[in-house]
């Protein structure tokens, strides 16, 4: 009775700073206290890393244009005051040990949040060396990678309308990184499915699509090839879907898939399907609506959230030129600050790079123009500028 | 002996002349090349290639068989043995469409050819076509898919309730089997370059195996141009500008998917060529389109696929000249856009088209 009651008054105590996070746990006097403690801890989530009204984030600048296009993110947001700092941790690629990146998992847990730019993989190197980024989205469990490809107006594509979300599973499937030489000359490599991340990511998406006000869903899978592997994954889509009447939900087979994307991509909205088939199937949707520079993307787990773009491309082959294309980084920055509840920047930052994008002679190379990365942020700045109530020094 | 000399000159002549006609004889001779005319619209597109081949004058007999699957001893499931018999015979195959019944307990047609035969190779060469418009133009690549392991070996296990288990094999045989031929195809068909592509980022002992085994086949043929590509840049790259490739190579699954988003960039499968080939010098050309049940026997099928198919065949066995002959007429009548079926904008029928075709290619001798 005693623990019970100093368990009340310490609720009590904390309540106030984490606003509410705790739920009801003050109100359910009936358990015991030993009880009460362990169901705090469940629904505990972690805390914000939110000090004195500013946010703190991680940010991995990583290699390649990674490090650039992270600068001019950090410009960007200084310039507009944005109530975020970052707290930079670097992974060395080149090396073999897994330091660097257990340091960059640490702060990632700490912060909650991240903004990343992609970490070089060497494949000849040994296969115990695994993908950096891999590592970082399967300790974290960032399970579902979103990627939103919208034509933009000022952009010349093939197609045009094109407004498809796509939904991939980020931490099992062909990723495992299981592999292993049974036979000198024969190497085999799992491909590994559950049930439950299957349903974890289906429900992901139908909730999403819900709260966007999407009206379809499509499965995308291979399940007439590997009956047991995604045929598992189809069904778990087709369990989540029956819960969702108001969301049609329909499934194509991958290379269908493709094919239909080239031809007409306007007939797809929503798409949710496991890792492989994800990585393909965003990368021809980024290649549709302009190209790697344009396309944001997320990587949300429970309980932490890292933003980087869609494509993830490290980009050696035009690093430090001043020729690449920033608006895939800062929309993920703009995504960045939608998730830290600071709507406002966010759509302040999002509307200046529109607005860019609609100047032609400020297209980047890989859209086909001749601006230059900084010519790109400067104006973007300025747009900050006319249209913003508050910044700093240009 | 001025005598003597001039008979053994004349026997040396007649020697001579009747080695050329030998010659001649043989480079014209008829080959028998197994049709498989397959199901739904199979049979219609099938007869209207035999036509075409007929008005080129194409030095090729038909031998039709059926490949409906038959139980053998054992309760083993394989093709019927008189068109096994005749494909080893003639080792050049052309197949129509074939349709897999669901629940009738034997695997896919197609994977019953594949093991048959051991089709290690599909190749599917995806060239733009003049009068058919899509959003890409210029596309001019070839893809080369290995065909027997990778992620399609069907080994898959259920560990546990709810964990599913897919294994991917990649062996050392097959990837140098399949590397050799690629280099091989780049060096017959003038090709300047040839890439591999792979997700050895992630997959590092299966693709990185197969890597290596390319890199050696680059070695030994020092004049194709040799690059690596991870998967997710060739797609990207692919939707943006696909000029830029030429021969890709790779294991099974990206081979198919890429295959497929090639074939979507040139107008889709109806209109696209494919080869399968096999060890033991076996070739079967096929086309990649369903047998489209509802059109069967309406006179409204497009026998273009299977037509470049045959095309690719007879490139196959080195009749060049009359493989130009029927591609030419095919793309003229397609570029005219006065004789068209009905899934490339027109509204004739399959036999109208193909006598058109007929009528061109008579018109090109």
């Amino acid at each position: 009775m005693a623990a019970h009651s100093a368990v009340l008054s310490m609720s009590k105590i904390i309540n106030p700073f984490w606003g509410g996070r705790l739920g009801n746990t003050v109100k359910c006097c009936t358990l015991s206290s030993m009880q009460l403690i362990t169901y705090e801890m469940l629904m505990l989530q972690p805390p914000p890393a939110k000090y004195g009204g500013r946010h703190t984030v991680t940010l991995i600048p990583g290699d390649g244009i990674g490090p650039e296009l992270l600068n001019h993110v950090k410009e960007v947001f200084r310039f507009s005051c944005v109530p975020v700092d970052f707290e930079v941790v670097h992974v060395n690629s080149a090396l073999e040990s897994e330091d660097d990146i257990n340091n960059a998992i640490t702060a990632i847990r700490r912060n909650g949040v991240a903004l990343k730019g992609n970490i070089e993989t060497n494949h000849t190197m040994a296969p115990s060396v695994k993908s950096r980024n891999n590592l970082l989205r399967t300790s974290l469990d960032l399970y579902a990678n979103v990627m939103h490809c919208q034509s933009l107006p000022g952009v010349q594509t093939r197609h045009k309308n094109i407004d498809i979300m796509i939904i991939r599973e980020n931490t099992e499937g062909e990723y495992s990184s299981l592999e292993h030489e049974s036979v000198s000359g024969v190497v085999e490599c799992l491909k590994i499915i559950t049930r439950n991340n299957s349903l974890r990511i289906a429900d992901y998406a139908f909730r999403l699509a819900r709260e966007k006000g999407r009206s379809r869903v499509t499965a995308v899978h291979k399940a007439n090839i590997m009956k047991l592997g995604d045929g598992l994954f189809l069904q778990c889509c087709r369990e989540v879907a029956s819960g969702y009447p108001d969301i049609t939900f329909d499934s194509m087979i991958v290379d269908n898939t493709t094919m239909q994307l080239v031809s007409k991509p306007q007939q797809f909205d929503v798409m949710v399907m496991p890792n492989l088939y994800g990585n393909v199937v965003s990368n021809v949707c980024a290649g549709l609506v302009g190209g790697p520079g344009l396309v944001p993307g997320a990587n949300y787990g429970r309980d932490y959230a890292v933003f980087e773009t869609a494509t993830r491309n490290t980009g050696k082959s035009i690093a430090g030129r001043n020729i690449a294309n920033p608006t895939a980084m800062l929309l993920a920055g703009c995504m960045m600050l939608d998730h830290l509840r600071l709507y406002d920047y966010a759509s302040m930052i999002r509307n200046a790079i529109l607005t860019t994008m609609n100047e032609t002679r400020l297209h980047t190379a890989d859209i086909g123009g001749q601006g230059t990365t900084s010519e790109v942020v400067q104006s973007i700045m300025r747009n900050i500028q006319s249209k913003g109530p508050l910044t700093t020094d240009l | 002996y001025v005598s003597f000399l001039w008979s053994y000159t004349k026997k040396c002549v007649i020697i001579i002349l009747s080695l050329n006609v030998m010659f001649l004889y043989s480079a014209s001779q008829i080959q028998t090349v197994t049709l498989i005319p397959g199901d739904g619209i199979g049979p219609e597109i099938s007869t209207a290639v035999m036509e075409i081949f007929d008005a080129a004058k194409a030095p090729i007999q038909w031998e039709e068989r059926n490949v409906t699957a038959i139980q053998g001893p054992g309760g083993k499931w394989m093709i019927p043995p008189d068109a096994k018999e005749s494909m080893d015979r003639n080792k050049i195959g052309l197949k129509g469409p074939l349709k897999t019944p669901i629940a009738a307990g034997h695997p896919s047609m197609n994977l019953l050819l594949r093991k048959t035969f051991d089709l290690y190779a599909n190749v599917r060469p995806c060239v733009s076509i003049e009068g058919y418009k899509t959003p890409y133009t210029d596309v001019d690549l070839v893809t080369i898919r290995e065909n027997t392991e990778g992620e399609y070996s069907g080994i898959e296990h259920l560990i546990v309730d709810g964990v599913v288990q897919s294994i991917k094999l990649i062996t050392e045989q097959a990837s140098q089997r399949i590397a050799e031929y690629a280099f091989e195809y780049a060096r017959n068909n003038q090709r300047a370059s040839v890439t591999a592509v792979h997700k050895a980022n992630i997959m590092r002992m299966s693709d990185g195996l197969f890597l290596r085994k390319c890199r050696e086949a680059a070695e030994k043929h020092k004049d194709v141009k040799f690059t690596e590509m991870y998967l997710d840049t060739v797609c990207l790259n692919m939707v943006q500008d696909p000029t830029q490739f030429d021969v890709l190579v790779m294991p099974n699954l990206y081979g198919d998917i890429l295959s497929d988003l090639c074939a979507g960039l040139i107008g889709g499968l109806g209109v696209t060529p494919s080869g399968n080939i096999g060890a033991n010098g076996v070739a079967i050309f096929e086309s990649v389109h369903g047998t489209a049940p509802d059109i069967a026997g309406k006179d409204m099928a497009n026998p273009t696929a299977l037509l470049l198919s045959a095309v690719m065949m007879l490139r196959h066995m080195g009749l060049h000249g009359h493989a130009k002959k029927i591609e030419t007429a095919c793309f003229d009548i397609i570029r005219d856009k006065k004789v068209l079926t009905k899934d490339l904008g027109g509204n004739s029928k399959c036999s109208e088209f193909t006598k058109a075709i007929c009528q061109r290619v008579r018109d090109l001798d």
